[in-house]
């Protein structure tokens, strides 16, 4: 039985990333257990709200080290807006705060002057072909909303930057591990593919690196 | 580029969809998930239902609506009306809303969007506010509060309000002119204008839409960030595709509509 786990710790909107798993055919395991991480074939960090309450509920929840091991060991992983700006060192977010720290580089308030939180639909520009991103256009609009953007200290990290005011990466990814700022379970049929060609490379080959698919003579 | 938003909006009442004309007269529209669907299709950029007859035995229903609707719509959507607690707040959410708008409650008790925003994040977190010129023909006497579905006045100055709620950390204003809604003549342009200088959050225009030249006026002299509507689409007097067409080619920028089966839609089927 595929594995595919939506972790719960106590705050974002799972109800719709679970359906956006859900209409690519896979029932989803939604849990805080962090026993279940290790258990999982396929895991997908959500969230939404701020750092801080972010980083609490992942300690409370004993989360932090079950998440920080299956990053280190490579296996599929998918982070969506929250869960995206987890990963990196620290956010400035109502003061610096760390974050689990699995990727190198900070999370900054956009700049004075625009329209903040950026919420709505942005486009997408490619940076670099991934497999998890074949069948969605380059070019395609997402939905957003956040205040805080991620600044990658290194930039092969970027997959997709999308600009308001400022360029920023709103997809960065490594081997198995690809996050999004946006929110593609609420990006209409761009985003659903997006969930759908994760889950199908997690799931049938065990790897969503561009590594791994060029190997197999696969997409992009 | 971010885009400017276009936002069907759907009054709910007993599970059907209705809208006020001036928030007294009501004709029915339809079923709201299937309209909901439908408008996701067409090319809607978000949703908002507001529940008009929120009374306290009516959550279930509602309740209801709003998980049947995150089944079927793959873009976010809000939900208002009778919320009053951080409980409802969460029940909604939990339900599959994307936001949920507070307007009478926020106004009887702002603590609650600081609840809100602290508890699930400003930007789920919608105030909602319905204002009324205190002199018809004068921008410069200011606009007052109304609450209880505009029956109610307040005292309230509508942009010291709209700063308030900011602060307290909303997320973003849904603004109604009570003045202009129902009558297709056009947003009150001075209280959008005055309200998007006074925050940093999106302002959505409401009540008053009639043509496209109206969205685009909103969009620019009133400097909205998004444009809800309801009748003039709900009886087919324009679709969105040529609302967006139309709004594109005068520079505003817009999300395109995309074609039905453009990529992630049915038969992939199950990975495993």
């Amino acid at each position: 039985m595929a594995e595919v786990v939506i972790i719960d710790y106590g705050a974002g909107n799972l109800r719709s990333v679970a359906r956006a798993v859900r209409h690519a055919g896979i029932e989803p395991i939604v849990t805080s257990d962090p026993d279940a991480v290790d258990g999982a074939r396929a895991l997908i960090l959500p969230g939404v709200g701020a750092a801080a309450d972010t980083m609490a509920n992942l300690r409370r929840t004993n989360l932090v080290e079950p998440l920080r091991e299956y990053i280190a060991a490579d296996r599929p992983f998918l982070g969506v807006c929250m869960g995206m700006q987890a990963l990196f060192d620290s956010s400035e977010e109502g003061g610096e705060h760390e974050c689990l720290g699995v990727l190198p580089g900070r999370i900054v308030r956009f700049p004075g002057g625009l329209t903040v939180p950026h919420m709505g639909w942005n486009t997408l520009r490619f940076t670099r072909p991934h497999p998890v991103l074949e069948g969605v256009d380059d070019g395609a609009y997402a939905y957003f909303v956040h205040s805080y953007y991620p600044r990658p200290d290194d930039p092969a990290l970027t997959i997709a930057s999308t600009e308001h005011g400022v360029p920023f990466a709103s997809i960065v990814g490594r081997g198995n591990l690809i996050a999004t700022q946006f929110h593609p379970e609420k990006s209409g049929a761009a985003g659903l593919r997006l969930y759908d060609n994760f889950l199908r490379l997690a799931l049938n080959g065990g790897s969503i690196a561009p590594e791994a698919a060029a190997a197999t003579g696969g997409s992009a | 580029m971010l885009t400017k938003r276009i936002i069907p909006c759907f009054d709910v009442d007993q599970g059907r969809v209705v809208k006020g004309i001036s928030f007294v007269e009501l004709r029915d529209a339809g079923d709201p998930v299937e309209l909901a669907s439908s408008y996701e299709q067409a090319g809607a950029d978000e949703l908002v239902f507001l529940d008009i007859t929120a009374s306290s035995d009516n959550r279930p229903s509602v309740y209801d609506m709003v998980a049947r609707t995150a089944d079927q719509v793959f873009v976010p959507f809000t939900v208002g009306g009778g919320i009053r607690s951080t409980e409802d707040v969460r029940m909604m959410l939990e339900m599959g809303a994307d936001k949920v708008s507070l307007n009478t409650a926020a106004v009887e008790r702002p603590a609650l969007i600081g609840e809100g925003a602290h508890g699930f994040g400003s930007q789920c977190i919608v105030v909602a506010i319905d204002a009324k010129r205190r002199e018809a023909d004068n921008p410069g006497a200011g606009w007052e509060v109304y609450t209880h579905g505009g029956r109610t006045p307040t005292g309230i100055d509508a942009l010291g309000w709209a700063r308030e709620a900011v602060e307290r950390g909303s997320g973003e204003l849904l603004v109604t002119s009570m003045d202009k809604d129902g009558h297709q003549t056009g947003y009150d342009l001075e209280l959008l204008r005055g309200i998007s200088d006074a925050v940093e959050v999106p302002v959505i225009a409401s009540g008053g839409a009639g043509t496209p030249q109206h969205l685009y006026e909103a969009l620019t002299e009133g400097g909205a960030e998004a444009v809800l509507a309801a009748s003039i689409f709900h009886f087919g007097t324009y679709d969105i595709a040529d609302l967006k067409r139309y709004l594109s080619d005068r520079g505003i920028p817009m999300r395109p509509v995309e074609d039905a089966d453009a990529g992630g839609g049915s038969g992939e089927g199950d990975g495993a």
